[in-house]
């Protein structure tokens, strides 16, 4: 478990390929620099989405949780 | 007693289920057990595909209004006015101005999206789009003079009204300007959000050796973050800038406030069951089309076809018999590859879309689809 602490938390559960990312980027969209947004995905399109669109947008991937059901993202704003 | 059935939104979805009611309840509502309410803050009912072929001379934004009263069964009450409260508690709806409140049994929300350009700095003024009837206009009165320099697309809003109009547009303006021989002097350039053109990897794939094969540039991992009217530039949060002359856009789309205010969901969308199109957080109230957030696309098709399951599942309720109907995610899109070819999708939950070859036959079967629409909107086709 990581001990980050996000700003704010998406929760894209049950949405399909692109939703979450989508999501992500609307939260990110609206928040400050420095912010951590948690992204909830249940969707494995996510694994390389989110990493490949943070790397793009040049925000950064801290952590990426994997459990059981979903994966937990977690992303800091530059 | 009178159970009262309320849809408010005369777009597609409110519209079909408005007609869909009146005939599967005739004999209710001529008994006067059941009444249907259809409220909408138009007295005209729009439809909006047309909107993607006014730009390009070729329809007028009146060939997509006709006053709802012509549409619906004149069983059903058509009460013209904007809601302004939703208290799913007391099963009753405010309205503004001086129209009286109305209580409901059934509830349906089918409000649809509006757009909210104000999001993007400097979008309102730098950006034209063909998502509403102004819209359509102003960017016609620009297009039409339009004979050389940079044409950029951009995708800003996601999820936005049908999903596959940014292709289209792309596809047109470039068989347009081709037979007009300017395309040589116009650079056309698509950008999307994510990292292909489409949401849809299916559709996406099928479209970009095609953008490929028409010199159509791609921008990828898109987001707008800024216009800048002035100099005519649009900048991403992925820090890419691009020059235009002239910016076509999607803005970006929410539902109405009135739905996150009764807590129903949040942007204007209403969090359902997304095979019985129940509301997860209210009795007695389905959401459909654009306003049930289902994830499928924002399509009249998806709108056409829940309205069919709402109808059936009310119908079912209203006689005390269990509701069964469900809806599979089937979506059914054209998609204008030209001025005169058109490919088409079907898919559902389970099954993802094939694009058909391109054909103009397809095509033709989009315009008369458009044409013989005002029958569907009747609930007879």
């Amino acid at each position: 478990m990581t001990d980050i602490e996000p700003d704010d938390t998406v929760d894209a559960r049950g949405a399909a390929c692109p939703g979450p990312l989508m999501d992500l980027i609307g939260r990110i969209r609206s928040a400050e620099s420095g912010d951590v947004i948690r992204l909830l995905s249940d969707s494995g399109q996510s694994l390389t989405d989110v990493p490949e669109w943070a790397e793009e947008a040049g925000n950064e991937l801290l952590a990426v949780e994997e459990l059981d059901d979903h994966n937990e993202f977690y992303v800091e704003k530059a | 007693m009178t159970e009262h059935v309320v849809i408010v939104g005369g777009g597609t979805g409110g519209t079909v289920l408005a007609n869909d009611l009146a005939d599967r309840l005739e004999p209710e509502l001529d008994a006067g057990d059941v009444r249907v309410t259809l409220v909408n803050d138009d007295p005209d009912h729009v439809y909006k595909p047309v909107w993607l072929y006014v730009p390009f001379g070729q329809r007028e934004p009146d060939d997509g209004r006709r006053p709802l009263a012509d549409l619906v069964d004149d069983a059903v009450d058509l009460r013209i006015g904007r809601v302004s409260d939703i208290d799913t508690e007391s099963q009753r709806l405010e309205f503004h101005g001086r129209t009286p409140s109305v209580g409901y049994d059934h509830l349906v929300l089918a409000t649809g999206s509006t757009l909210e350009p104000e999001q993007i700095p400097g979008l309102a003024e730098g950006g034209h789009d063909y998502y509403s009837e102004s819209g359509a206009t102003d960017l016609r009165d620009e297009l039409l003079g339009f004979t050389e320099g940079d044409l950029v697309l951009s995708v800003i809003g996601t999820p936005h009204m049908c999903p596959a109009a940014p292709l289209e547009f792309v596809f047109m303006a470039d068989d347009w300007l081709r037979e007009r021989g300017l395309r040589e002097d116009v650079d056309l350039t698509y950008t999307y959000p994510i990292q292909r053109v489409h949401g849809n990897p299916h559709i996406a794939e099928w479209a970009r050796p095609l953008m490929e094969e028409r010199d159509i540039q791609v921008e990828t991992f898109f987001n707008a973050e800024s216009i800048d009217p002035e100099a005519e530039t649009i900048t991403s949060m992925e820090e890419t800038e691009l020059d235009y002359d002239l910016l076509v856009t999607i803005p970006p789309h929410g539902g109405v406030n009135l739905i996150e205010e009764a807590g129903l969901g949040d942007d204007g969308w209403v969090d359902v069951d997304k095979h019985t199109l129940e509301a997860e957080a209210a009795e007695n109230v389905y959401a459909l089309g654009d306003t049930a957030d289902t994830g499928v696309p924002n399509a009249g098709s998806v709108a056409h076809y829940q309205a069919g399951v709402v109808g059936q599942r009310l119908a079912s309720e209203i006689r005390g018999r269990p509701a069964t109907a469900t809806y599979d995610g089937k979506t059914l899109c054209f998609i204008e590859t030209g001025m005169d070819a058109a490919s088409f999708v079907e898919f559902d939950y389970e099954s993802p879309p094939s694009p058909a070859p391109p054909s103009q036959k397809l095509h033709w079967s989009k315009l008369a689809y458009n044409e013989s629409y005002w029958l569907t909107a009747r609930g007879l086709l």
